[in-house]
């Protein structure tokens, strides 16, 4: 007994030491990573033994686990341990108003023609604006469900799906899959999950867009999306406002399950924070994404406009296994002052005639580094399977850098495998052609710029499309001439 | 309209225009002929305000505006135009869109309302008809994979579109056959009025057969030597250019 008293002091004092108490109040862990953070996470969303087990599983393995060097990118060390895994979103001080808020970004969001009600939500400023779009949220939220789509946060499919989430979550990235994917394991803290039915269509985009606070909350999201039998769905991730977000460590993971004949088109434009101009802050993007085509004839599709970040290290990718499945991969990677992007896509070939393509379109500017990583890999029985890869670089100024590192695996002669790229860049004579007709520097470079990326534009919906151009045109501000 | 005193220019060390004295009156079409070398092609640059030229000396006044104190955009929204020799590509930008945005960019300037898409398709309807130029090269990005001669029609369309008070031909005449020729030449005489003026620069007496000019100067190591009506052209090209380079080593 007396024993069991020692060791009950032990771990009081010891929650003591890590100031328990107080951290339960502010809604936030303390730094670093062990277990008994990992059980902070799990009590704090309430969940049940087995998410928490699952947890402690991966981060298990994450312990055994070494931080991939390959990328062509460099940083220093991250210290996992010096990093808070749970923050909730009230805990971040809001303006009060919109005087309140960085008047950069209200420059910003003027520029990006972000309504004043948009600029609020987004700020976080406007309680009225946060209850709006919470309860637009549900209006969608019934209309979705009629249809017996899931659509909700992953916490809440924890709870109220638990089936569905124990049978897909780690099915088409294992927890042990990479360094990044199994931390995220571990610590993820939200994100989205999403359940389409059979030979459903969903009649609209689904959008992480009424979430955004929430979104916020985490570095470490997570993402699952089935699409059961002939089902459809097109969903667009992330926010094309340009969120200052402090967070220095960004890990999230994303699956894709595509059952036979479902299709899942994946968008997003990642914007966060890129760092000063002279490299200083910025987000480190370690993201994790990919998509299983488990049926035949499947077809999944991300289209990424990747404008932020300090470092990105992303590599969307499609798993053919179903015959005839296809996979896409549409993108544009911008980097400018001190940015450095490693980003690309994985096409494995499994089934019978399946097919990929992947258009990629590098831009750098400044002493940016750009890289795009490739694999396509054709498996000994992915008979008659195809790819075709086009990775196009444009560089802007003498000072940054274009990379290509394609990697082709063929383990079957009957595959055709088709391979182009240029690098081109923005000549003074292209800019001094728009000049000369009355077009001035900044919109030169947008046009010529999203002349160049309109093949992954055009993959858009419309209205992110939109959105996505004029981003294009503000990260490349100033970097001509 | 335009008064050039004593334009000075050099690109790195290398002084091209040594001195150049112009008069161009609204209506008036001026052609700049001179051999291979002479700073033809600078001059065109240097108005429209290319950043490689240093200007060392000289004034240019256009419309009463100190032409060499405004960027190359002003100049453009200013009302002056140049038709290049070697028109660039942008790939996946058509030329609807840029003229679009060139044209917009323009009235905006200009104290005007800028044009929505169908108000601008109905402009440029218009326009198309005047330079003889399908829609569907308009529709393709601009002057990707097109050949020379519709290069050089799409300027001229552009030229259309832009209305410029001011307009310069830069070598327009360089690698076109003769039908091409015969319609680039239409339309510039199309938009001629009492209200803009011309220069051209060429090298050939040919284009000078459509596009009737009421000067011709000659230009010889940056500067202009001589000076006289259209048959001046013809003289050049019937005797070639050396004997006005006898004539300047006399002098």
């Amino acid at each position: 007994m007396s024993k069991d008293n020692q060791l009950l002091e032990e771990i009081t004092s010891k929650e003591y030491e890590h100031g328990w108490t107080t951290n339960i109040e502010t809604d936030s862990a303390p730094k670093g990573l062990n277990e008994d953070i990992i059980r902070f996470i799990s009590a704090k969303k309430n969940e049940p033994q087995w998410m928490l087990d699952w947890r402690l599983e991966a981060y298990k393995k994450w312990t055994k686990m070494k931080e991939p060097k390959w990328a062509n990118v460099t940083y220093p060390e991250i210290n996992f341990q010096d990093v808070i895994y749970y923050s909730a979103p009230k805990q971040s001080a809001k303006a009060k108003n919109l005087e309140d808020v960085d008047p950069e970004l209200i420059k910003t969001f003027e520029k990006l023609g972000i309504s004043l009600t948009e600029q609020k939500r987004l700020t976080g400023v406007a309680v009225d604006a946060v209850i709006d779009s919470v309860s637009v949220a549900t209006t969608f939220k019934e209309n979705l469900g009629k249809l017996g789509i899931i659509f909700c946060s992953f916490s809440e499919a924890v709870h109220n799906h638990p089936d569905l989430v124990k049978k897909y979550m780690g099915s088409v990235v294992p927890v042990n899959d990479n360094y990044f994917a199994a931390l995220n394991s571990a610590v993820f803290t939200d994100g989205s999950f999403c359940y389409i039915p059979k030979g459903v269509r969903c009649p609209m985009e689904l959008s992480t867009y009424f979430r955004i606070n929430a979104a916020n909350t985490g570095q470490f999201e997570r993402t699952l999306i089935i699409a059961d039998e002939g089902s459809y769905v097109s969903y667009l991730e992330g926010c094309t406002a340009p969120m200052r977000d402090e967070n220095q460590l960004h890990a999230a993971v994303v699956e894709i399950y595509a059952m036979k004949d479902a299709q899942v088109k994946y968008s997003t434009v990642q914007n966060w924070y890129p760092g000063d101009k002279n490299g200083k802050g910025g987000i480190y993007n370690f993201v994790t994404k990919r998509g299983l085509c488990a049926g035949d004839h499947s077809k999944i599709s991300w289209t990424q406009v990747e404008t932020g970040s300090a470092i990105t290290w992303k590599y969307p990718s499609c798993i053919l296994k179903g015959d005839y499945s296809m996979g896409e991969f549409y993108s544009v990677a911008v980097t400018n002052n001190y940015q450095q992007a490693d980003t690309g896509s994985k096409m494995i070939h499994i089934g019978k005639n399946t097919r990929s393509r992947i258009v990629s379109k590098g831009i750098s500017a400044g002493h940016s580094q750009n890289s795009y990583r490739g694999q396509v890999q054709i498996m000994k029985r992915a008979e008659n399977a195809r790819n075709f890869s086009q990775c196009d670089s444009l560089l802007m100024g003498d000072q940054c850098g274009a990379h290509t590192f394609p990697y082709i695996d063929v383990e079957n002669n009957s595959a055709r495998i088709e391979h182009e790229a240029t690098t081109s860049k923005i000549g003074e004579d292209q800019i001094f052609y728009c000049l000369q007709r009355g077009i001035d520097e900044e919109s030169a470079v947008a046009l010529i710029v999203n002349g160049y990326a309109k093949e992954v534009l055009n993959q858009l919906p419309m209205e992110f499309a939109v959105e996505a151009q004029k981003l294009l045109a503000l990260t490349l501000e100033g970097s001509v001439g | 309209m335009l008064s050039i005193k004593n334009l000075q220019a050099k690109i790195g060390d290398k002084q091209i225009l040594n001195g150049i004295n112009l008069e161009v009156r609204p209506g008036e079409v001026h052609a700049i002929m001179g051999p291979n070398g002479s700073g033809k092609s600078t001059l065109a640059s240097v108005l429209a305000g290319r950043e490689e030229y240093d200007v060392t000396n000289g004034e240019v006044e256009f419309l009463g505006k100190d032409l060499l104190q405004l960027s190359p955009e002003d100049r453009a929204r200013e009302g002056v135009f140049l038709a290049f020799q070697y028109p660039v590509e942008i790939p996946g930008v058509s030329t609807i869109n840029f003229m679009k945005t060139a044209l917009n960019q323009i009235r905006k300037h200009r104290g005007q309302e800028t044009l929505d898409a169908v108000s601008f398709l109905s402009v440029m309807k218009e326009k198309m008809k005047l330079v003889e130029i399908d829609q569907s090269l308009l529709n393709r990005a601009l002057n990707e994979g097109f050949s020379g001669g519709e290069k050089k029609r799409n300027e001229i369309f552009q030229m259309a579109m832009l209305e410029p008070k001011l307009a310069i031909l830069d070598e327009t005449d360089s690698g076109l056959d003769i039908d091409a020729l015969r319609i680039v030449a239409n339309g510039v005489n199309k938009l001629r009025s009492k209200d803009n003026a011309t220069i051209v620069v060429t090298h050939y007496q040919r284009l000078l057969d459509y596009i009737v000019p009421d000067f011709v100067h000659v230009l010889y190591k940056g500067k202009i030597v001589k000076s006289g009506g259209k048959e001046l052209a013809l003289e050049l090209e019937a005797k070639g250019y050396d004997w006005i380079k006898d004539e300047v080593a006399v002098a």
